[in-house]
């Protein structure tokens, strides 16, 4: 498989992510900001960062990027799109995500473990793991904390489109140990046609047992599982 | 070559002039005899520069060279941008640290912020990709608001500025002490990795050959840094706030991915980041590095504002640039890489072969200097050098007749709870120490652990120093600060392998602190020398006193180790249930320096403790090797709280009570000899827990290190039990411990 790994100035996850992806020998093809192309790649990762400092809102000035439009354009022919920490944010800032990550409850930046609890497999993302999964998954963000209206976030759960949330790390509900203070505790959601995903914790930190956990590696293996079964990137290449 | 805006030889220039550029009367004539006439303006500025202490080392340099800096893994000591050791598979570790002290005094989020940037340069400027950075703090006491503030922005700027670039922050101290209520301390370390071939000097070569300067435009930010440094702070420093920069992480991340694309290019013959005193000292240091000159046009600077003298653009000390020195002919090609990174770039001269530094402004010289005269021939001081007069009565007092104030165990809980001891979490959550993908063991342990990715190696990080005992005896605290920095590394199971260090002291003009600083360096080198750990990096910062008052004297040790298989390490926390524990090393009762002292007294006399460098060495041995042949379930070096609250600390990060026995603790003896016991604390000891099938080659690898070990009991149940004397719930002790940062602040004294 070839993932696309997106690299704005500011990107930081990018070779961490590049790394995670080479543990099962698939392909990473880094996609510079600057150009259109994306080189036949299966999925694009949108990785974690400070794209142009996010100075203004995170990822606000990153949706401008020549490389945002054919991302966008992979996105709405159904390719599969993942945006990690500073990439979630993004795709909120393009509109290709509901509702907007604003400053962690804390106001200060969260390094830490997180757990997240698997609300749905019914994804590409998630479909190696089962309902009810815990996974050890690091967050590492100032600007987290998930919100959207009433009506949006209603939405979401009717159609299952929370994939993660936080928890405590046998599963039961996060409370006050929120990294972020998210609503709902939601770590992670896709958009309508289930192919984007936006979350915060960083997956491709959590690939190796050495590191600590390797629950993140099940992301990536669902990924890799799905387009081989459904063979999507034939379709949206 | 005649050069505009010299003054008339004889006339000494006013004193506000002289001051500005840090430069004293002799200093002044001294330079003109060696011109044969009187400096420029710009001139002025340069030799005031380079011939501070922050560039120019003037009072320390005499005493650096006692420093030990060879060895044979050493592939570049002192005198570079940072110092560079062979860790095998061709792979060479690149640090150094370095203090931001007075900035971040007048400002803490950019004084800190700078300071994290400035050392990444260093790091970056050879070629290496850094993959960590520590910090080494120091502030007044934590319960004043004021110190919370300092504290708080610090820390801001340290995540600020490291989380943005996405350099993992994994490590590091932070101690509370009256000594800096006024001048606090902010050591910045950071640590790369490079293949030794692409290893980059900053040594001009090429008579001819382009310098580019890349990066941020010139502003007037920062002029003076390098003197402002160099000077005591007072009562008018608030004013100086211009003199601090305003760092542009974002800016320096590009900066960086562009100069590694570059690391290893033949067409870059040099690289050479500004840092203090801007393009004044960087040019200078290049040229000299190589044996060459060098020539710069300031009208080819691009500008942050207008009007700017040629004077404000040598000195300014605007951060995120760096200066290359490329192959004729290879501008373009070279500047093609900074353009796909949207980075501006100018040529600013070329390098000669005159051995002197000449500044253009146009078609005007303003400044023409020997390289010889700034670099080699900066003019040394040898203050004079008196131990204090408070020392002896110092030693005399006798910690032990001391009546201890709480039982043992409410003095274990309150040690526990200290600022100086308890949970760094607070801290260390707000920066980023993941990022890269290498973290084995994350801030919090003896020492942080990254696997070197494509390699079974692992390099182990940690910075130390502890000014109480230095305030006994500089020469034995700064040997400590060396030995407790090569034991943390070796609780994990890591080779110690080489040293950088901040000398951070008083004014060295004052007797008494020249002694210290002397004292230390010579300590230090004791130290570094029986544990094979040469220094390879450092840097000086002395003038921290303010209205007079010189802070305690504070070495501080950063310290790289090496382990050969990543996977091979243990960590403090007890593991098992059932598992022995045990201590390795001396037992003694040892309470002057300590923690227990400060806070149950709070006094620091007495007798610092005891150091021998040959058991130190033997005991550090013991557990590597016992590591290393997959013995220990556990190990944790004892430092602040001495032997029960590093026993504590094992149990709470495991989550596992332990049961022991120490009837040194309940003999009869002086009032505190029971306080001595367990919370002195003696040098060369660690805490390690095993499972029962290892005791046996376990005693035997003691008894053939030589090393002192002794059962004290096994690991069970939810409390921690000392004998009679000390019974403590985990719960309670892991609440004291977590609690210790967040508490509210208590005091009103506030400003200061």
């Amino acid at each position: 498989m070839r993932f696309g790994i997106a690299v704005f100035p500011g990107t930081w996850s990018d070779r961490d992510c590049a790394h995670a992806v080479g543990l099962d020998g698939h392909q990473a093809v880094m996609l510079w900001h600057k150009d259109r192309e994306l080189h036949g790649v299966d999925c694009v990762i949108l990785p974690g960062g400070f794209s142009y400092g996010d100075y203004l809102r995170c990822g606000a000035v990153a949706r401008f990027a020549p490389l945002m439009e054919s991302v966008a354009d992979f996105a709405r022919r159904g390719g599969l799109v993942w945006g990690i920490c500073n990439g979630f944010q993004i795709l909120c800032e393009a509109h290709l995500l509901p509702g907007a990550l604003l400053r962690n409850a804390s106001l200060q930046f969260r390094c830490a473990p997180a757990w997240l609890r698997v609300d749905t497999t019914e994804s590409p993302f998630t479909a190696s793991c089962r309902v009810g999964d815990v996974l050890q998954i690091p967050v590492s963000h100032g600007e987290g904390r998930y919100v959207a209206d009433q009506a949006t976030l209603d939405q979401l759960e009717r159609e299952e489109r929370v994939l993660f949330r936080y928890t405590r790390p046998d599963g039961g509900p996060v409370g006050a140990a929120s990294p972020n203070g998210s609503l709902r505790d939601i770590a992670g959601i896709v958009n309508h046609d289930g192919n984007v995903l936006g979350m915060m914790p960083h997956p491709e930190r959590a690939c190796e047992p050495l590191l600590g956990s390797a629950d993140g590696m099940r992301l990536f293996r669902s990924v890799a599982r799905s387009m081989e079964r459904e063979g999507t990137a034939a379709g949206v290449g | 070559m005649a050069v505009s805006g010299a003054a008339a030889p004889a006339q000494l220039p006013d004193a506000g002039v002289l001051a500005e550029v840090a430069l004293s009367a002799d200093e002044y004539r001294l330079a003109v005899r060696r011109l044969e006439r009187a400096p420029s303006e710009v001139e002025l500025g340069v030799i005031g520069a380079l011939w501070s202490e922050h560039c120019g080392y003037k009072t320390s340099k005499p005493l650096l060279g006692r420093l030990p800096t060879r060895g044979p893994g050493v592939l570049q000591g002192p005198g570079e941008n940072a110092g560079a050791v062979d860790i095998g598979e061709g792979l060479a570790v690149v640090f150094k640290i370095e203090s931001h002290n007075h900035p971040s005094a007048i400002e803490p989020y950019q004084g800190a912020a700078t300071g994290v940037g400035g050392i990444l340069r260093d790091v970056f400027t050879m070629g290496a990709r850094p993959v960590a950075l520590l910090d080494s703090l120091r502030f007044g006491p934590h319960d004043e608001p004021r110190q919370r503030w300092l504290c708080d922005g610090v820390v801001a700027g340290i995540g600020g500025y490291g989380n943005c670039i996405g350099v993992p922050t994994v490590g590091g101290e932070i101690y509370f002490d009256d000594s800096y209520r006024h001048n606090c301390l902010v050591n910045a370390m950071c640590v790369g990795v490079i293949e030794h071939s692409r290893l980059t000097r900053a040594s001009a070569a090429g008579p001819g050959n382009p310098v580019l300067l890349v990066g941020a435009d010139t502003g007037r930010d920062g002029i003076h840094g390098a003197t402002f440094a160099s000077v005591e702070l007072d009562e008018s420093s608030e004013e100086r706030r211009p003199a601090v920069q305003v760092g542009n992480p974002f800016l320096e991340k590009c900066l960086m991915e562009a100069c590694l694309e570059l690391a290893g290019d033949p067409r870059v013959v040099a690289v050479q980041d500004l840092g203090a005193a801007g393009l004044a000292s960087s040019t200078a240091e290049l040229a000299h590095r190589g044996g060459c000159g060098i020539e710069v046009d300031v009208a080819q600077v691009s500008r942050r504002e207008r009007g700017m003298t040629a004077y404000e653009v040598m000195l300014s000390e605007s951060q995120e640039r760096m200066l290359l020195v490329v192959q004729a002919g290879a501008e373009d090609a070279v500047r093609a890489v900074f353009d796909r990174w949207d980075l501006h770039s100018d040529i600013v001269g070329r390098i000669t072969d005159t051995a002197r530094l000449v500044v253009r402004d146009g078609d005007a010289v303003v400044c023409d200097l020997p390289l010889e005269m700034l670099i080699d021939e900066v003019p040394l001081r040898h203050p004079a050098s008196r131990p204090p007069a408070a020392t002896p009565a110092l030693l005399a007092h006798d910690p032990l007749a001391e009546r201890p104030p709480w039982p043992a165990g409410e003095a274990l809980l309150r040690l526990l709870g200290s600022p100086n001891i308890g949970s760094r979490r607070p801290i260390f959550r707000r920066y980023d120490h993941q990022v890269g993908d290498d973290t084995v063991i994350a801030p919090g342990a003896d020492a942080a652990l990254l696997r070197i990715k494509e390699t079974s190696l692992a390099l182990a990080l940690t910075t130390d120093g502890n000014a109480r005992y230095g305030v006994l005896d500089p020469r034995r605290g700064a040997a400590i600060a060396v030995a407790e920095a090569a034991r943390n590394l070796s609780a994990l199971g890591a080779e110690p392998v080489a040293v950088t260090n901040c000398l951070n002291f008083g004014n060295p003009e004052k007797p008494e602190v020249f002694w210290q600083l002397q004292q230390a360096v010579e300590g230090m080198s004791e130290a570094c020398e029986a544990l094979g750990t040469p220094v390879v990096s450092g840097n000086v910062s002395l003038y921290n006193d303010t209205t007079g008052v010189s802070i305690d004297p504070t070495p501080v040790i950063g310290m790289v180790g090496r382990l050969e298989d990543a996977r091979r390490h243990v960590r403090a926390a007890l593991a098992a249930p059932g598992d022995s524990v045990a201590l390795v090393g001396p037992i003694a009762a040892e309470l002057g320096g300590s923690e227990y002292q400060r806070l149950a007294h709070a006094v620091n006399a007495g007798p610092r403790p005891e150091l021998d460098l040959g058991l130190e060495a033997r005991v550090q041995a013991l557990v590597r090797a016992a590591v290393a042949a997959g013995l220990l379930h556990s190990a944790h070096d004892c430092a602040e709280g001495g032997l029960a609250v590093a026993l504590a600390e094992s149990a709470i990060l495991g989550g596992l009570g332990c049961r022991l026995e120490l009837a040194e603790a309940e003999a009869s003896g002086p009032p505190s000899q029971g306080a001595g016991i367990l919370f002195g604390e003696s040098q060369s000891r660690f805490v390690i827990s095993y499972s029962g099938e290892s005791a046996l080659q376990l005693a035997q690898l003691a008894q053939e290190h030589r090393v002192p070990f002794r059962v004290l009991g096994t690991v069970g149940g939810d409390r921690i039990v000392i004998g009679q004397i000390v019974d403590v719930s985990l719960a309670d002790a892991r609440t004291a411990y977590d609690d210790a940062l967040t508490g509210p602040a208590t005091a009103t004294v506030g400003h200061g």
